[in-house]
């Protein structure tokens, strides 16, 4: 049953050969999410680190009163971390356990894609990379890496980080 | 036919009809089980009757037939009973509550799939039949339809029509909306307290009172009394005696104290898992209790009321007790523990091994419970709402369970503390720098403890990897917040130190923050998936301004820090055998090492200090060890030398010297020891007495066999190698107390008359001259920095006076940076000490009483620098 603002990864899954996606930019990087299951994206907010959380996790930040976990994407990605006094993005994605902000570089447009355009993610993808990628799309002028949400959310089974 | 309900507003109907049906079978049972007891009671049986043909009624207007049919019969039955026709019998009562089974099912059913259950209970319906037709013949009296229907209508006046159903999922959304009206009000005072302008002010005030207003008005929406739960019971018990044979009266107390609707949704399982087994393995059979000198009836009592922020339920019953031994030895064969640890178990942990999964004494499963999954099961549901479970119980006699809840969960008083500097903006996006606000629930905060100066540094002593504090005489474990969370930065040891004391269940410790701030209202809001396994967080709030905030969960970080005093020995034993409480026959001991002993032990309740002095401070007088100590003489003994005269001497030639400093009364004296080992909690009992002198016997703590001291004698032995006056305060002796703090006067003469002198007093140098030429005093104790001259001057006045000329002088100071250059001067005070050391200050005034007495020439002045 779709209902307006969620979809559940199954019906996400096969829509996502075409459709409209939330971009953003991580180290050179150019990431989409299903516009979807982006729930809004906004500049740096105040964090509270949490001593003893996973490396991934940057911290907390205030959401008009919900309180979300921010997850930063660079680590996640295993990536360099960004440079002193650059400051991350938030890009909020619902899920069905909740809503977390994914902590980015910058936030592109959103932009739209045909399934034509969809590929498997090239084997040359660092693996680190690629277990988070669900596919990409050929734009005209750049590469669009198909995020995979849930699998990002996933700590247990991530690149090697474990919980706790 | 069963009409299928597609359309909302049936939809409605049939949920109104369940929730109003399964509250109607709930208070009928309740009924029958009262019945029983008066099996005469008019309007009881009416009541059951009424319930049944409601039932009966609205299942046919829903086109629910098996429903109709059962209720109808039993709806027959019922009418014998209340006119009389037939007498209430436990075979009827039985076939009724059938029934009511079977009506339950239908309506899990259609609650399920929106149909009636499948079985069509021809057989419950016969029976039902006969038993209406029963003893027959007066069956003439059976009610007429009109009859009837008048005894339904008397019904509805009597309920409670101020009273209205409301849907939880409607409260809880009530709940979170206060709860963010709290935090904004939070901040809105926040502001206001930054802005000018009385009309914000005030304004802000008037939403500080209606928030606060409303909070509590809401709370008490989600309140139900826990008869809501209890009402259950009583069938239940009926239900076990039945199946096991026994006789058990349920009583409950306290049906009407209130608890949170979630809360009592969370303890309804645990709670009839503890009655059943009451009644399944607690309660012996009849025979049994006739034997044993009980009465036959067996009693299961609830109890429920408040105390201290919390609900405590206590279910209690007076049967057999708990077989520690039978429990250890199940606990061996399901391997849970092994024999040596099943051994050293003490009464306390032995119940506690009924808390781990998979334990079951029951000899044989009975389908009422015992199947081993339960305990540990109660156990994590009532810790998952922040509540405590605790078993005790006296073999042949009885067991109690206690359950301890707190009230309410999402809007806690808490205290803000910090690390670090909050002063400024923490920079963007970096981790570890700028300070950061946590909050430690005020319901586990037991006091707070204010260090500075000189008390920061030397107040928290050091055992290896555990610090210590001494509150009150009690050695209080203490860890640093920093260290916990595992954050860099601020050196431990900074000018003040705050010491939070916290209550994790009935232990305590204490945790070292470094900044306080104040007690504010938050709310508590869950972490997300991914830190809800951090468990030294209970959850996050929203502060004033904005930011995020963490708060402690206390019982985490007791558990982290495996506290209580060098833990680390101790969780190794308790992951060992996962046990989770603190036994009472629990101790703490410190473990050390002297001379050929290897690893002794003494209670560290009994240990005043642990110190340690420079070999070059250790002087010999009169062939004894001494060292001098906070204004006092501490003789020193090696210990390996009381326990085994002869042997080296190693302890007293290393450098530094360890000693361990025991009090008794005034006296005092440090023992040396070669190493001091480590600080361990453990139940012990005295494996082996010792034929050795100073040595009580071996046992095992920590795992290793340990010799524990004999302190006693151990003292006694080296008191008579050092012998102590007897410190009597001579008849009649008086001292002057000239001091200028009022405050500080006080507590100096309350400890002297104690002691047993007359005290003078006086305020400024003028004044104690004056009293001086009046009285006559034995000793004089003045501050260093008396008002009128100050300590110095007032001396010189003194020893101007030749009938003062044989009078010694006490000075005291504040601190031991003082003058101590004028100390050394000819003709200066007869002893000089630091303030605070009530016994030090005691002994030497004796000393000095007592050299006046003994000698008539005036003493030669010997300056001992504190």
């Amino acid at each position: 049953m779709l209902t307006t603002g969620t979809i559940s990864s199954l019906e996400s899954s096969s829509r996502s050969l075409s459709g409209q996606y939330s971009t953003f930019d991580v180290a050179g990087f150019y990431f989409g999410i299903d516009v979807l299951q982006v729930q809004e994206v906004l500049r740096y907010q105040r964090m509270t680190p949490v001593p003893l959380a996973p490396a991934v996790i940057e911290g907390l930040i205030n959401l008009r009163g919900q309180i979300v976990t921010a997850m930063d994407m660079r680590q996640r990605l295993g990536l360099p971390p960004r440079a002193d006094g650059e400051t991350a993005m938030n890009v909020v994605v619902r899920t069905e356990e909740g809503v977390v902000s994914l902590l980015v570089d910058e936030i592109g447009d959103v932009v739209e894609a045909e399934s034509s355009s969809f590929e498997r993610p090239p084997e040359n993808l660092d693996p680190a990379i690629r277990n988070l990628v669900r596919g990409i799309h050929k734009l005209k002028d750049r590469l669009l890496l198909v995020l995979d949400t849930d699998q990002t959310l996933k700590l247990d089974t991530g690149n090697g980080q474990s919980l706790n | 036919m069963a009409r299928r309900a597609r359309r909302m507003e049936d939809q409605e109907i049939v949920k109104e009809f369940l929730i109003e049906s399964n509250d109607n079978l709930s208070r009928l049972e309740q009924e029958m089980v009262e019945l029983e007891r008066r099996p005469r009671d008019t309007e009881l049986l009416a009541s059951v009757f009424r319930t049944f043909h409601t039932i009966k009624g609205t299942c046919g207007f829903l086109g629910y037939g098996k429903l109709e049919r059962v209720a109808h019969q039993a709806e027959n039955v019922l009418s014998q009973l209340r006119s009389g026709s037939q007498t209430f019998t436990s075979g009827l009562a039985s076939l009724v509550l059938e029934a009511v089974d079977v009506l339950r099912r239908h309506l899990r059913a259609i609650e399920a799939g929106g149909q009636e259950a499948a079985e069509d209970s021809a057989d419950l319906c016969r029976r039902l039949e006969e038993a209406s037709r029963g003893s027959a013949c007066t069956l003439s009296e059976a009610a007429s339809p009109a009859e009837v229907e008048a005894a339904a209508q008397k019904v509805s006046g009597g309920v409670a029509d101020s009273a209205i159903r409301v849907d939880v999922h409607l409260l809880d959304k009530l709940m979170n909306l206060v709860g963010e009206l709290v935090l904004t009000r939070n901040q809105i005072l926040q502001f206001s307290a930054q802005q000018e302008g009385a009309a914000l002010s005030a304004t802000s005030q008037r939403l500080n009172l209606i928030t606060s207003e409303l909070q509590e008005g809401v709370m008490k929406t989600r309140m139900q009394p826990i008869g809501v739960v209890w009402n259950k019971l009583p069938r239940l018990v009926r239900d076990v005696a039945t199946a096991c044979g026994k006789q058990i009266a349920l009583e409950l107390e306290g049906a009407d104290t209130e608890m949170d609707k979630t809360i009592i949704e969370a303890i309804k399982d645990p709670l009839t898992h503890i009655v059943r087994n009451c009644g399944d393995h607690g309660i012996e059979r009849t025979e049994v209790r006739l034997g044993r000198g009980k009465p036959a009836q067996g009693r299961i009592s609830l109890r429920a009321f408040h105390e201290g922020g919390q609900v405590i339920i206590e279910i209690g019953d007076d049967g057999g007790g708990v077989d520690t031994e039978k429990v250890k030895a199940k606990a061996v064969l399901n391997g849970l523990i092994r024999p040596d640890q099943a051994e050293r178990l003490g009464e306390r942990e032995a119940l506690n091994l009924l808390f781990l999964p998979g334990f079951s004494t029951a000899e044989k499963v009975t389908n009422v419970s015992g199947r081993g999954v339960g305990m540990d099961v109660v156990r994590t549901n009532i810790e998952k709402i922040g509540g405590t479970v605790d078993l005790s119980s006296r073999f042949g006699e009885g067991t109690t369970v206690k359950l301890k809840i707190p009230l309410t969960l999402a809007i806690i008083p808490g205290l803000v503390v910090t690390l670090g500097d909050c002063r400024g903006e923490a920079p963007n996006g970096k981790k570890g720098k700028g300070g950061q606000h946590f909050v430690i629930p005020q319901v586990s905060l037991v006091e707070l403890v204010r260090l500075e100066g000189e008390a920061a540094l030397r107040s928290i002593e050091r055992i290896r990897n555990t610090a210590v504090y001494r509150l009150r005489g009690n050695l209080l474990p203490v860890v640093y917040l920093r260290e916990v969370l595992g954050l860099e930065g601020l050196a431990v040891d900074s000018d003040t130190i705050n010491i939070a004391v916290l209550q994790a269940e009935d232990r305590q410790f204490g945790l070292v923050v470094e900044g306080v701030k104040d007690t504010q209202e938050i709310v508590v809001k869950p972490l997300g998936k991914h830190l809800k396994g951090l468990n030294c967080y209970a959850g996050a709030t929203i502060m004033g301004d904005g930011r995020v905030a963490l708060i402690l969960d206390v019982m985490g970080i007791a558990q982290k820090c495996g506290e209580v005093a060098g833990g680390h020995e101790r969780t190794r034993v308790e992951s060992d055998m996962r046990l989770e409480n603190v036994a009472d026959t629990k101790q703490t001991y410190l473990l050390f090492r002297a001379g050929p002993f290897e690893r002794l032990a003494v209670p560290l309740s009994l240990v005043a200090r642990l110190e340690e002095f420079p070999l070059s401070h250790v002087e010999r007088a009169a062939n004894h060890l001494v060292v001098q100590y906070r204004g006092q003489i501490l003789p020193l003994v090696p210990l390996a030398q009381i326990l085994e005269p002869g042997s080296a001497d190693t302890a007293g030639s290393q450098d530094p010297v360890q000693a361990i400093v025991f009090s008794d009364g005034d006296r005092r004296i440090g023992l040396l020891v070669d190493q001091l080992l480590d600080i361990v909690d453990d139940a012990v009992s005295v494996r082996q007495v010792s034929g050795r002198k100073g040595l009580l016997g071996s046992a095992v703590i920590g795992k290793l066999v340990t010799d524990m001291l004999d302190l006693d004698a151990v003292i006694c032995s080296a008191s008579g190698v050092w012998n102590q006056e007897e410190a009597e305060v001579p008849e009649g002796a008086t001292v002057m107390l000239a001091e200028g703090s009022t405050f500080s006067r006080g507590i100096l003469r309350a400890s002297l008359e104690m002691a047993g002198y007359r005290v003078v007093e006086a305020s400024t140098a003028a004044e104690a001259l004056t009293q001086l030429a009046r009285v006559k005093v034995n000793v004089v104790v003045t501050a260093l920095d008396l008002p009128g001259g100050g300590g110095y001057e007032f001396l010189e006045k003194m020893r101007k006076d030749p009938s003062l000329a044989g009078v010694p002088v006490l000075a005291l100071a504040a601190s031991a940076g003082d003058t101590s250059q004028r100390a050394a001067q000819p003709g200066a005070f007869q002893d000089y000490l630091i303030r605070g050391d009530r016994d030090a200050m005691l002994r030497s005034i004796h000393r000095l009483a007592s050299v006046l007495n003994s000698q008539s020439a005036a003493p030669e002045p010997t300056v001992e620098k504190g």
